[in-house]
């Protein structure tokens, strides 16, 4: 494992000058994936979403390589046509560098409207990396819910009403998606974890054939926590098993992370505004709910990678 | 060499991408297209090409692909039809404005709803405003020699934009059909070797294409978009005469069939115009003055070439294989009678909408029209300027 | 400014070596609104959302560059394996930095104080 020293030696592909919020975590996470890349040739995609439009008001570009940007749902596809392009000008010698692929792609352009095109490509076996930044919601748009959204998180399009309170439904499990597709690498990590970031990008550039890494990475207006307190919240929801670190590699479920201690969820929702109507008197039960839905998946995640099903000691 | 064979229009399609084996064909398939991604697969699987064939999980992916491969510096295609094409709508005009020089045949079908898959226009019309090139082809001979002009036209420095290669469905992409193909080298060397001026495998040169462009600078790249098209006027036309040197086939922007001394004439797009130069033909043995304009290219719109062959005439008939559901008729109608108004000679114009859904246009259809135009001509009155052909009415 | 000319081959593509200026015509910006200097962002100034600007104290820093790994904006210069300063022309204030650094190496220090100081010093001068 390289040190920050080493790393820190490596240039910068996604620099300052950017327009996402201050303190926002697509910021951290593409330059934690980037700094991964080393000195190789890479070759950038994103979908629409908040890392897109920051990073590419013209005539500025934040990224220091080759970047395409083609529109919110079609990250996957247009990656691979790039990668199609690179074996086939490749083979024609054409060109004769080498290049690693890399898609970014919001939660929304991910799970929800990108689904297809990015299950194609990894299907297809383009030798790409595909990274959904996930921060829970279409950020860009203003906070609309989608099918990362948490259970019980207020946003524009799932309002904690009066009657309903904020997002109905559990979280789409997309990275155990991807990894149905038995492709050569899948993991999930968060921005808390520098190390485990940096070990499976590089992971993930370095398969052969298609990976997927799913990364929180917090949006400190949609969630409503202290802008500094990245790490920490971060950090939280990997204690309580709301975000458990694990990769799947040839098939192989590994856990990355366990927690020492049972850390409750309400750890992670209580210093989130977009959780605040959970905790209001009479509520109980809805904060009893989404803690029964994170010990279940735990324990289905647990067996999954071979390990002793029970949930952390309190 | 030049060599007569009996094809559809989609072989002859498959045939000339064969010759120009591209870097990268990316296409999903879809009646009445299937049979060109069939054939194309059976290509790269005999190793006849050495294409990178991406089989894409739909027309969305199958253009996103295609843009990612062409601004990657390849040459790169698709084909579609129909509802394909209609998926791919949000992703043809990026491809468009992203000034990449993507082909792609569209056979062209009607479009839902009801589902059919016959011919008709509504999906290549339906992108005419995407900044796309669209060219026409009257049958397959057309169609093969389209595409190889295509590549050229859409490649031109001046020009890089995506070219789509329209030819009717069935009645063209599916009739056996006599037609001259070129040897692979004479198509290899008129197509020649693209070289990409920006891209993203340029690792000397590293570029952000697809950026976020906002009321600052947008209006000034759409504007770019539209030089682009003035100037694939002149491209088109200089490729056509090139293509007539190897082919014995010159190209124009338009064809003019007998319009010279006509008093009626009948504008039509694709295979349609066959039939109408055939009308054409017998009543100008009964005396009619009667000619045909075969816009081969749509978009850019022919303007000059069009009121300049059209200018002569008493009384036009559009023939349009779409609907606009303006209520005021099809979309080559407003085209034509838009450009004819500079004039100033009061030429009548009428539109007749035909063939949605496949429906046939036969002789007696076209020979109505012209006796529809006579009488125009002869009383300078129109009652009703837009019409229905073959319709139950 | 270079007359417009259809034929010009580098019509439209023309400013891979100049900079983008609002000032320039339709036919002179760059083709497509492509980007021919990979993070020219870094020309562009967003130090001027800051509130709060971080400040490094030298002898608490033990350069274990938290810092320059969790900065979403770059601005956390670290030159040879060390912390060396911050980029003020883009750093936003997010105050991460300083929640990161094991040591408390960094104070966060509101803006209008800065300027007080400044001009205090201005005053003394
Ligand atoms: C086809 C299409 N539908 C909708 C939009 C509007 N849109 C742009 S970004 C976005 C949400 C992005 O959310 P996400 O992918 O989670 O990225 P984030 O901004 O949260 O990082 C939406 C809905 C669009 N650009 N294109
Ligand atoms: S809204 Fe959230 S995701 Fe978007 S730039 Fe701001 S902090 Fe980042
Ligand atoms: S985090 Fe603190 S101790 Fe570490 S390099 Fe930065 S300022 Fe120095
Ligand atoms: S305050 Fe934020 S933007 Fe500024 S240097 Fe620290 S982490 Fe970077
Ligand atoms: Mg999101």
């Amino acid at each position: 494992m390289a040190t920050l020293k080493e790393l820190s030696r490596v240039e910068e592909r996604f620099v300052g000058g950017h327009r996402l919020c201050a303190g926002c975590g697509h910021g951290i996470s593409v330059r934690m994936i980037l700094n991964a890349v080393e000195d190789a040739n890479v070759v950038v995609g994103c979908a629409t979403g908040c890392l897109e439009v920051a990073s590419t008001i013209y005539p500025y570009t934040a990224w220091n390589c080759s970047f395409i940007h083609n529109a919110f749902e079609n990250a996957g596809a247009t990656i691979s046509g790039v990668e199609a392009a690179y074996r086939a000008l490749k083979k024609r010698g054409k060109i004769d560098r080498d290049f690693k692929f890399i898609a970014f792609g919001g939660d929304g352009g991910t799970y929800d409207i990108g689904l297809q095109s990015l299950s194609g490509a990894m299907e297809r076996g383009h030798n790409i990396v595909y990274v959904c930044l996930d921060n829970g919601a279409y950020m860009n748009t203003g906070i609309q819910r989608s099918s990362a959204t948490p259970t019980g998180a207020d946003t524009t399009t799932s309002p904690a009403g009066k009657v309903i309170p904020g997002k109905q439904q559990p979280r789409k499990d997309l990275t155990a998606i991807m990894a149905a597709h038995n492709i050569s690498y899948a993991a999930q990590t968060a921005i808390n974890n520098w190390q485990d970031v940096h070990k499976k990008a590089k992971k993930a550039i370095e398969v052969e054939g298609p990976a997927f890494l799913n990364v929180l990475s917090p949006c400190p207006r949609g969630w409503r926590y202290n802008t500094p307190d990245i790490v920490q919240i971060t950090k939280l929801a990997v204690e309580t098993r709301f975000w458990p670190l694990y990769e799947v590699e040839n098939g192989k479920w590994k856990l990355n992370y366990k927690p020492k201690k049972y850390v409750p969820v309400e750890e992670f929702l209580k210093p989130q505004g977009r959780f605040r109507h959970l905790f209001k008197p009479g509520n109980e039960h809805l904060i009893k709910a989404i803690q029964e839905e994170v010990d279940s998946r735990w324990l289905a995640l647990l067996e999954r990678c071979g390990e002793t099903p029970e949930l952390p000691p309190r | 060499m030049k060599s007569k064979v009996a094809l559809t229009g989609n072989e002859a399609v498959a045939q000339a991408m064969k010759q120009i084996n591209p870097d990268v064909v990316a296409a999903y398939p879809i009646t009445p297209q299937t049979e060109i991604v069939q054939i194309f697969s059976s290509f790269v699987a005999n190793g006849e090409v050495d294409t990178e064939f991406v089989a894409v999980e739909s027309e969305h992916s199958a253009m996103s692909a295609a843009i990612g491969a062409a601004a990657g510096g390849a040459r790169a295609m698709t084909a579609t039809s129909s509802q394909g094409l209609a998926l791919m709508f949000e992703v043809v005009y990026i491809a468009a404005s992203m000034r990449l020089p993507i082909v792609f045949p569209v056979v062209n079908r009607a479009l839902s709803g009801p589902i059919n898959i016959h011919c008709d226009h509504s999906d290549a019309m339906g992108l005419r405003d995407s900044g796309v090139i669209q060219l026409f082809s009257e049958n397959a001979q057309e169609a093969y020699d389209n595409m190889i002009q295509a590549v050229r036209i859409a490649e031109h420095s001046d020009v890089r934009l995506p070219v789509m290669v329209n030819m009717d469905g069935f009645i063209t992409s599916h009739a056996m059909d006599v037609l001259e193909v070129l040897d692979d080298e004479t198509v290899r060397n008129f197509v020649g070797t693209y070289v990409p001026e920006d891209y993203l495998l340029d690792a000397e040169n590293p570029i952000s294409i697809g950026n976020f462009d906002m009321y600052d600078f947008y209006f000034e790249h759409k504007r770019q978009q539209v030089e682009a098209m003035k100037a694939a006027k002149e491209v088109i036309r200089e490729i056509g005469k090139e293509f007539g040197r190897i082919s014995g086939r010159e190209y124009g922007l338009i064809e003019s069939y007998k319009l010279d001394d006509a008093d009626v004439a009948v504008v039509v797009l694709n295979s349609a115009a066959g039939t109408a130069k055939g009308v054409a033909d017998e009543l100008r043995a009964n005396g009619v003055k009667a000619g045909v304009l075969k816009p081969r290219v749509y978009r850019p719109f022919p303007q000059d070439e069009i009121r300049e062959a059209l200018k002569g005439v008493k009384a036009v008939a559009v023939l349009d294989r779409a609907e606009t559901f303006s209520t005021c008729g099809g979309p080559i109608f407003a085209d034509i009678r838009n450009v004819l108004y500079d004039l100033k000679n009061d030429i009548k114009v009428v539109n007749y909408v035909y063939g949605l859904g496949g429906r046939d246009l036969r002789l007696e259809h076209v020979a109505q029209v012209f006796e529809e135009l006579e009488n125009i001509r002869k009383t300078g009155r129109v009652d009703e300027t837009v019409k229905y052909l073959g319709l139950r009415e | 400014m270079t007359p417009y000319n259809p034929f010009n081959r580098n019509f439209g593509t023309g400013t891979r070596t100049k900079a983008v200026r609002p000032d320039m015509k339709w036919h002179e910006l760059t083709r497509a609104g492509n980007i021919y200097e990979p993070g020219n962002a870094n020309t562009y100034e967003t130090g001027d959302w800051r509130s709060i600007r971080p400040v490094w104290n030298k002898e608490r820093c033990i350069h274990c560059l938290m810092c320059w790994r969790y900065c979403p904006d770059a601005s956390v210069i670290a030159k040879g394996g060390k912390f060396e300063t911050f980029d003020y022309k883009h750093c936003k204030g997010c105050g991460i930095c300083a929640k990161v650094c094991p040591v408390n190496a960094i104070d966060m220090v509101p803006e209008d104080e800065i300027k007080k100081v400044k001009e205090a010093n201005k005053d003394e001068e």
